[in-house]
């Protein structure tokens, strides 16, 4: 069972470890592009590491083995819900549910975000989006228009010195910066 | 059943716009989703969003193919055909084709600007997806309980999630009982 940041963690194992598919830099480069663009962040990731070692169908058949599964399931799961959706015992169940993965979301938000709460400009740009979307109710694709550029104008090139200084971490290509402690 | 061409349409954009706006995962366009489903669109009750939502949470992989029981509920075995390739078609394309170009932008000063401006944006959206989730299924002291005992408890110790998730929700069943 895949949840959350967890799935990552599980991803390296297998990927790099057991099958030895790619190495920890093929890892790393393949996260970092997982994170960057949309979309569930294992999907994305199963795509480029089918894409990387057989091309288009090798990416095929690795979204398809990530979803298939899962989509069994949760489609018998929402025949049985269907007939039993008046139950109390159900939807209690299905409510504590919810709230645990309350528990779980925060969790993994507060160690992915870890980096960024500690340091400006990112702990301003993290509450901006989350009082833009959550108390303001702005559309997401308004957000992510505004926000976006300006988010990547204040990392343009010429702005931040300071990313010099992580350029030797060992086996990068270059600095990066990770969403995901794919390291615990 | 009679076929809706227009709701069939109707599912395919909103799912397919959702899918290019989760920036940093699924869990980030639940607050878009919530809106344009319940609010919007008035396809779903918030407790039946609450609920399907929780359905996704006791599967093997993603927990956002609560998607496909939204199009099933809403249109059929064709509605879940129509939102499953809708949500992840669009995210399928784009990641192979970035993952192409990649290797191409190298040392691209852009690339890092963007990879490091986006990801507080992410985060920030992954907090407003929590935030959504709490609204909803924080609702009295019992699951305000849970929802810190998980959180307390992973934060603290490395288990399995899945199993914690799952008795969390017997708790509250019993609870309630």
């Amino acid at each position: 069972m895949s949840f959350g940041g967890g799935a990552v963690a599980y991803l390296r194992e297998y990927i790099v470890r057991e099958q030895g598919w790619l190495d920890d830099e093929g890892f790393l480069s393949a996260m970092e592009i997982s994170e960057t663009v949309p979309g569930l962040i294992a999907v994305n990731m199963s795509v480029i590491v089918g894409d990387n070692l057989r091309g288009i169908p090798g990416a095929i058949v690795a979204i398809v083995g990530m979803l298939l599964p899962g989509s069994i399931s949760v489609m018998t799961l929402a025949i049985l819900y269907q007939s039993n959706h008046t139950n109390p015992d159900v939807k209690h169940f299905l409510g504590g549910i919810a709230a645990s993965a309350v528990g779980l979301l925060g969790t993994v938000a507060l160690q992915l975000g870890r980096k960024q709460f500690g340091k400006m400009p990112d702990a301003l740009l993290v509450a901006l989006t989350f009082f833009a979307v959550s108390i303001f109710k702005i559309s997401l694709p308004l957000v992510l228009v505004t926000l976006g550029p300006l988010a990547i104008w204040l990392y343009r090139p010429s702005a931040s010195p300071e990313r010099h200084a992580d350029e030797h971490l060992p086996f990068h290509r270059g600095p990066r910066h990770h969403l995901f402690h794919v390291h615990r | 059943m009679t076929q809706h061409p227009t709701r069939l349409l109707h599912l395919f954009l909103v799912f397919s716009l959702l899918s290019v706006l989760a920036l940093g995962g699924g869990n980030s366009v639940l607050p878009e989703m919530r809106h344009m489903t319940v609010h919007q669109l008035g396809w779903l009750t918030d407790d039946q969003f609450r609920s399907i939502y929780s359905l996704g949470q006791v599967v093997p992989g993603p927990n956002m193919l609560m998607v496909l029981v939204i199009g099933y509920k809403l249109a059929g075995w064709l509605g879940m055909s129509v939102v499953g390739i809708a949500f992840f078609v669009p995210d399928f394309i784009i990641a192979l084709s970035i993952n192409r170009l990649w290797i191409r932008l190298g040392d691209w000063p852009w690339r890092l600007s963007i990879q490091r401006g986006l990801a507080p944006v992410a985060i920030g959206l992954m907090i407003s997806g929590t935030y959504t989730i709490a609204r909803l299924s924080v609702v009295d002291v019992p699951t305000l309980a849970i929802a810190l005992v998980v959180f307390g408890i992973l934060t603290w110790r490395h288990i399995n999630p899945g199993i914690l998730v799952l008795l969390g929700g017997a708790v509250y069943m019993l609870a309630m009982h």
